[in-house]
C-alpha cells in the first residue's frame, strides 16, 4: 500500500469539502485535523517508540497558549501568524524536553506516572500565570492575516491554510518513521538491550522521539488555538491526554492512519453525543475497556492484519508475520 | 515565618499528617497490586471515591429508598461493608477483564483498569452530579480532644491512629507472616509457587482484592473529612503517583513512610507559600528524579 497515494487521496477529499457545501461542516473536519495530528504526535511516540506518554495534553495546552496569547498582542503584524506558531512549537518542544529528560531517566509504568504527575505540573502554571488568563483560559484569539495577504478569518481561507498545515505535519511524520532515526527508534523498541549492544544510545533517541512528538503535538495545538480562537484549561488537562490515548488506540498503534481514524471517530463521536453530558465519559471509559480487551490493533491494524493474512494465504507457504499488538506502518 | 502562631504551624502540619495518612494507604495498596500483577492501578482513585460514596448512600439514602427513613448503615458498619463491596467489584473487573492481559505489555492492563476508572467516575457523576455531599462523623467522634499543645478535632486524631494502625498490619501481614512469604513468593517467582501447590491465580485475585479494600477503607476514612464528590479519587490518585515514583514500588514500609513524609511537607508548605502546596509534591518528585533516578526504595518495572 503506498502511503502518499492513500493520503494525496485524503487530502483531495479535503480539498472538495469547503466547495460542496452542506456536504460536511469545514469548522468539524478542521477539528478532526488539529486532533488527527495531535493522534499522529501521539503514536510517533506510543507506536515507534513503545514510550506511554500522559503528558501529551501538556504540549498541546502549552503550544495553544503560547500562539493564543502571541496572537492577541501581535495578531495584526503581517507575520503574526507564522511567528506565533513557531513560538508555539518551540515552547512544546522546551516543555517536552523538561518533562521528557526527567521521565527518561526511569522505564515503563514508571516512565508514564512521571509524564502524568510532570504535566500537572503545567496544568498548575496554566491556572496560576496571568498571561494564560488563568481559569478562563484565552478567548478571542484573532486569526489575523497571513503574510498580509490572506485574510484568515475568513473560514475557508482557514481551512487551506489548516490543510496544507496539517497535510505537512503528515508528511513530516512519514518521513520521520522511515528515516534512519525512525528505523533506530523501532529497533529500540522492539529490542532495546539488542539495539544498545549495536552502538545505539537508547535513551537519546528516545528523548529525541519525544521532544520530536511534543513538538508535533504543539503543532496541534497552535492550529486548534488559531481555528477555533480559544484555548481552555481542558486542553492542559489531563482528560485531553487520555482522549488522545484512546484516539491511538481506536485507530491502530503503530499504524500511520490509524491514529487520523481515532480522530475522526473520538470526535465525531463527541459531537453525536454531546447531549448526554457526563454520560460521554461513560462511553469512552467503555470503548477503552472493549479496545483494551478485545480490539488491540484497533480500526486500521485489524485491517491491515486481515490484508495480510490474505496475501499470506495467498502466497503460502510464506509463514505469516508474528507481530502484535503494533502492526508495520501502512 | 515569625508571624505565624505555632498554634497556625501545627494546625497545618496535623492537616499534612492526615494527608499524608491517606497518601500512605493508596500508595501501599498500589504497591501491593503491583508486587503481584505488575500494572499500576488506574481504578484506585475511583475504588476510594466508590467506598465514600458508598458510605453516604448508606447513612443518607438508603433508608429513603426502602421507605424507611431511620434505617441508618452507620459508620462503623460503612467501615467494613464499603471497603468489601468495593474489594468485591474489584475482584470481578480482574477476573474477567484484568485476567486477559497478564500475557501482554504491561500498557494494556494500565489502560484497561484507566477505563474502568472513567466508567466509574461518569457514572458517579451522571448519578450524582459533581457538588460535593458532606457526611458526618459518628458521634463519639464529634467534638474536640486537647493533645497538649492544641485542640484537635476527635475525629481527626482518630483517623491518623487508625491509617497508622491499619498501615502498619498491612507491612506485618506482608513481611512478617506465612501469607506474607507466599506472596512475596509469588512476586518473585509465581510459576514456582505454583508447582509447590498454590492456587496462584486466585491468590492475584485476592491480592488485588486486598489492595482495592486498603483504597476503600481510605474512602471511608476521607468521606468525614472531604467533600465526596466523584472526581476526589482522581486528583488524590495524581498525587499519589508522585508519591509512588519518588518511594518506589518495591516496598511497602517504604510506600507508607514516603507517604506520610510527603504529606508532612505539602502542610508545611501551606505554612510557607500556599499556592504552592498542590505542587510541591510533583516539584520533589522532578528533583529526586534528578538526583537519585532509581527512586529511593524502587525495583524497576
Amino acid at each position: 500500500m503506498n502511503t502518499k497515494a492513500l493520503f494525496a487521496a485524503l487530502v483531495a477529499l479535503f480539498v472538495l469539502v469547503p466547495l460542496v457545501p452542506g456536504l460536511i461542516y469545514p469548522i468539524f473536519v478542521m477539528k478532526v485535523m488539529a486532533y488527527g495530528l495531535f493522534a499522529c504526535a501521539f503514536n510517533l511516540l506510543l507506536g515507534f517508540t513503545g514510550l506511554v506518554s500522559f503528558a501529551h495534553a501538556a504540549f498541546l495546552g502549552t503550544a495553544g497558549y503560547v500562539t493564543g496569547a502571541l496572537m492577541i498582542r501581535f495578531g495584526a503584524h503581517p507575520l503574526g501568524v507564522p511567528a506565533a506558531f513557531l513560538a508555539g512549537v518551540a515552547a512544546s518542544a522546551l516543555v517536552g524536553f523538561a518533562i521528557g529528560g526527567l521521565a527518561i531517566r526511569r522505564r515503563g509504568i514508571y516512565f508514564a506516572m512521571i509524564t502524568l504527575a510532570l504535566s500537572q505540573i503545567v496544568y498548575f502554571l496554566a491556572v496560576q500565570f496571568r498571561w494564560t488568563g488563568g481559569e478562563d483560559g484565552l478567548q478571542g484569539i484573532p486569526r489575523g492575516t497571513l503574510l498580509g495577504l490572506v485574510d484568515l478569518s475568513s473560514d475557508t481561507a482557514m481551512y487551506y491554510v489548516a490543510l496544507a498545515l496539517f497535510a505537512a505535519g503528515f508528511l513530516f511524520i512519514d518521513r520521520v518513521v522511515h528515516s534512519p532515526f525512525g528505523q533506530i527508534l523501532q529497533a529500540v523498541r522492539d529490542n532495546e538491550a539488542r539495539a544498545v549492544s549495536l552502538g545505539y544510545d537508547a535513551s537519546r533517541f528516545q528523548l529525541l522521539a519525544f521532544v520530536l512528538s511534543a513538538a508535533l503535538a504543539g503543532y496541534a495545538g497552535a492550529l486548534k488555538a488559531l481555528v477555533f480562537g480559544l484555548v481552555s484549561l481542558n486542553d492542559v488537562s489531563l482528560h485531553t491526554s487520555t482522549e488522545v490515548v484512546l484516539m491511538t488506540l481506536l485507530g491502530g498503534v503503530g499504524t500511520l492512519f490509524g491514529p487520523l481514524v481515532g480522530a475522526a471517530l473520538v470526535v465525531g463521536l463527541q459531537n453525536y453525543l454531546a447531549t448526554i453530558g457526563d454520560l460521554v465519559t461513560v462511553v469512552i471509559g467503555l470503548i477503552f475497556i472493549l479496545c483494551v480487551s478485545f480490539f488491540r490493533r484497533g480500526v486500521v491494524g485489524e485491517w491491515l492484519h486481515w490484508r495480510h493474512r490474505r496475501a499470506a494465504r495467498a502466497a503460502r507457504p510464506l509463514p505469516e508475520a508474528e507481530h502484535p499488538p503494533v502492526a508495520k506502518a501502512a | 515565618m515569625s508571624d505565624i502562631t505555632l498554634q497556625a504551624f501545627m494546625a497545618q502540619l496535623t492537616i499534612g499528617l492526615i494527608g499524608g495518612c491517606f497518601y500512605a494507604m493508596l500508595s501501599m495498596g498500589l504497591a501491593i497490586i503491583f508486587g503481584l500483577l505488575n500494572i499500576i492501578n488506574f481504578t484506585h482513585g475511583a475504588q476510594f471515591m466508590m467506598a465514600a460514596f458508598l458510605a453516604w448512600i448508606g447513612l443518607t439514602q438508603v433508608g429513603p429508598w426502602l421507605g424507611q427513613p431511620d434505617l441508618q448503615v452507620n459508620f462503623w458498619l460503612a467501615l467494613v461493608l464499603a471497603p468489601a463491596l468495593v474489594a468485591v467489584f474489584g475482584m470481578a473487573i480482574e477476573r474477567t477483564l484484568l485476567r486477559r492481559l497478564y500475557h501482554l505489555d504491561h500498557l494494556y492492563g494500565l489502560l484497561l483498569t484507566f477505563g474502568v476508572a472513567l466508567v466509574m467516575e461518569g457514572g458517579f457523576r451522571y448519578v450524582f452530579g459533581v457538588s460535593g455531599q458532606g457526611y458526618e462523623p459518628p458521634e463519639i467522634l464529634q467534638g474536640p480532644v486537647d493533645v497538649g499543645f492544641m485542640l484537635l478535632p476527635k475525629y481527626r486524631v482518630f483517623v491518623v491512629a487508625a491509617s497508622l494502625l491499619i498501615c502498619l498490619a498491612t507491612w506485618y501481614l506482608f513481611e512478617r507472616t506465612k501469607l506474607g512469604a507466599y506472596l512475596r513468593a509469588g512476586t518473585e517467582n509465581p510459576r514456582l509457587l505454583q508447582a509447590f501447590g498454590i492456587n496462584v491465580p486466585v491468590m492475584i485475585t485476592l491480592t488485588y482484592g486486598f489492595g482495592v479494600a486498603l483504597a476503600g477503607i481510605a474512602g471511608v476514612l476521607a468521606a468525614p473529612i472531604m467533600q465526596i464528590t466523584p472526581l476526589m479519587g482522581g486528583s488524590l490518585l495524581n498525587i499519589v503517583f508522585a508519591v509512588v515514583v519518588i518511594g518506589g514500588l518495591g516496598s511497602i514500609l517504604g510506600a507508607m513512610l514516603t507517604g506520610l513524609g510527603l504529606g508532612l511537607i505539602e502542610g508545611l508548605t501551606k505554612v510557607v507559600y500556599p499556592e504552592a502546596s498542590t505542587v510541591v509534591v510533583f516539584v520533589i518528585m522532578a528533583l529526586a528524579l534528578l538526583l537519585r533516578p532509581a527512586g529511593l526504595f524502587g525495583r524497576e518495572a
